[in-house]
């Protein structure tokens, strides 16, 4: 696994890179760890506030440990309508943690997620940013015997 | 199914997507190489005359966007909005994937117009496999040199729908909170970096290649006079063909729900349709004879914004997927100004107590003076679009909320 200060570093000179910085260390840990982030301040000269405050602005970011897998389950109205419900059920249940939480074992994180721009196939789940389209309650199960 | 008119499109499946040679095959890259023998000022005059009308949903003419940016500017950059986070659209998704190198083409045509050397195409969080496919494009095109001294960039975006707003975008692109700027100066003469900046939508860079090789007059007359040519369309819902499609701009709604669409599903009688995407007004069946353009869907209150159309059958709740949208944007006001902060949380809370059956009368005439103060005076189009699915439905199904008040 890099190094996050390499990671950092690389997009020193970038202007605007602090974002982009941000998604790479995403990239390889599935999340930003805190101490990133401080370090992003010094790197990009800004104070730790603005880059905590750009951090959380963005739901595709989250300082803290997440599962290796992070399921995103669109609410969406034309994925609500199609029985998004249905699936959340039954993966809460499947996995035992509600939404917003990971599994003890590290593996899975269960996120909300809005419009994922696959709406030709709802309900729409991804799994690491992979979308999965057409969900029925009873395909769950399986889809994540398939994560390993 | 009823004849697409595709523009756009016009490649889709007929080419590899990830070859430049195939599309310079299909003629590619001719309506730079014609852009760059106009000078600055013929072209700009040329597409103000197509009267492209921006397709992300303000409608304002291209053309006339560009003008803004000052002759004398030493830098200027182009920025292509692939931010898309609008629910029930994925029109920029497709134009991207099934042909990358016309964006790319559309928007040097822009750099030449405002003298930019630089380009950035701001890309959502959720399509990471669209940033490959846009890299390797950029890729192709700068080793064949097609682009000249013109350079583009990806930028990712992280998951909030604000940044689809053209001033949070920059602030977004420049690694900062999302967060809409102050109008004026408006972009065109301070944007990225203080800069002049044109930012555009992805199907209104498409468009641009073919309306410069075919010249504006063509162009002007397909579709609707006020706003012409083609939209790109996503259908969603419960409608039997969930599909996209590009038709020109004066097709009824109810051609496209039952001509393209194919109707609603199994055989249901359609309740209401969204247009516009979520921040869009509830249309009923009996104005579904009114052509899609931006102006005629104004006269009937409502917006064509993204294309989206968002399908409902006669089972469903309006009341139950208005308040579901009013969460939407309660969770994506960014919070910089008041009346969108406090307005999304409060219509949201009334909302959700209506539709738990514990709401009152009251409630209902304080969400109306509420919308209509956040209509005029939010900071940007995310506050001010908001309340429009809760004032439409209230003026099309309001039986549906007295329904569920406390009696
Ligand atoms: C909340 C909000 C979200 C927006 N999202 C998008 C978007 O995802 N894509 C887009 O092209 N325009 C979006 N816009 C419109 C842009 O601000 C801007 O008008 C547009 O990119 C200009 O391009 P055009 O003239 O080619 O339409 C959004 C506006 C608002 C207020
Ligand atoms: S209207 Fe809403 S989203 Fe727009 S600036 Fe104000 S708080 Fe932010
Ligand atoms: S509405 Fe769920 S993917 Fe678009």
């Amino acid at each position: 696994m890099a190094e996050y200060k390499q990671i950092l570093n690389n997009y020193k000179a970038l202007p605007g890179g602090l974002l982009e910085a941000y998604h790479a260390v995403q990239g390889e840990y599935n999340y930003l760890p805190g101490e990133a982030v401080r370090e992003a301040a010094a790197v990009f000269g800004v104070s730790a506030s603005q880059a905590f405050g750009t951090a959380t602005f963005y739901s595709y970011l989250k300082i803290g440990k997440r599962g290796r897998y992070i399921i995103r389950i669109c609410e969406s109205a034309p994925c609500h309508i199609a029985g998004a419900a249905e699936i959340i059920t039954v993966l809460e249940k499947e996995l035992g943690i509600k939404m917003g939480e990971t599994t003890a074992d590290g593996k899975f994180t269960l996120e909300f997620t809005e419009c994922v721009g696959q709406c030709q196939a709802t309900p729409v789940i991804t799994i690491n940013s992979v979308p999965y389209t057409d969900i029925k309650p009873a395909q769950v199960p399986e889809m994540l015997a398939q994560c390993r | 199914m009823a004849e697409e008119q595709r523009i756009v499109l016009r490649n889709a499946d007929q080419i590899n997507p990830a070859k430049l040679e195939d599309y310079l095959q299909a003629g590619g890259y001719q309506g730079l190489e014609k852009a760059r023998s106009m000078s600055r000022a013929d072209l700009i005059a040329e597409v103000k005359k197509s009267n492209l009308r921006g397709r992300g949903g303000a409608a304002f003419n291209c053309g006339l966007k560009w003008s803004f940016v000052p002759t004398d500017a030493e830098v200027s950059y182009v920025v292509c909005n692939l931010d898309e986070g609008e629910p029930g659209t994925y029109k920029d998704r497709i134009i991207v994937q099934k042909d990358p190198q016309q964006l790319l083409e559309g928007m040097a045509i822009c750099g030449h117009a405002v003298n930019a050397k630089q380009g950035y195409i701001y890309c959502r969080g959720e399509y990471p496999y669209v940033v490959e496919l846009l890299n390797l494009a950029i890729d192709q095109a700068r080793s064949k040199g097609v682009l000249g001294d013109f350079n583009i960039e990806v930028r990712m975006g992280a998951g909030a729908y604000v940044c689809g707003e053209e001033t949070a975008l920059i602030e977004s692109i420049e690694g900062h909170r999302g967060e809409p700027r102050f109008k004026p100066p408006f972009p065109g003469v301070s944007g990225l970096w203080g800069k002049p900046t044109v930012v555009n939508n992805v199907e209104t860079f498409a468009n641009l290649p073919q309306i410069v090789f075919n010249g504006a007059d063509w162009y002007a007359a397909i579709g609707a006079s006020t706003y012409p040519g083609t939209k790109v369309l996503t259908l969603t819902g419960d409608v039997e063909k969930r599909v996209f499609i590009e038709v020109p701009t004066n097709v009824t709604l109810r051609e496209i729900i039952y001509n393209y669409g194919g109707g609603v599903k199994s055989g249901r009688r359609l309740k209401a349709v969204q247009v516009g995407g979520t921040s869009g007004g509830f249309i009923p069946e009996y104005l579904l004879d009114t052509p899609i353009d931006y102006d005629s869907m104004r006269s009937i209150g409502a917006t064509l914004g993204t294309g989206a159309v968002f399908v409902m059958d006669e089972t469903r709740d309006v009341v139950d997927i208005v308040t579901h949208i009013a969460k939407f944007f309660k969770e994506e006001s960014c919070g910089k100004c008041n009346p969108c902060r406090e307005g999304t949380f409060r219509c949201y809370e009334i909302m959700d107590r209506i539709n738990r059956g514990r709401g009152t009368l009251p409630d209902i005439e304080h969400m109306i003076q509420l919308g209509k103060v956040m209509e005029r005076v939010c900071l940007c189009g995310l506050g001010q679009a908001s309340p429009s699915p809760i004032l439409t439905t209230l003026q099309h199904f309001r039986y549906e909320y007295e329904r569920k008040l406390i009696s």
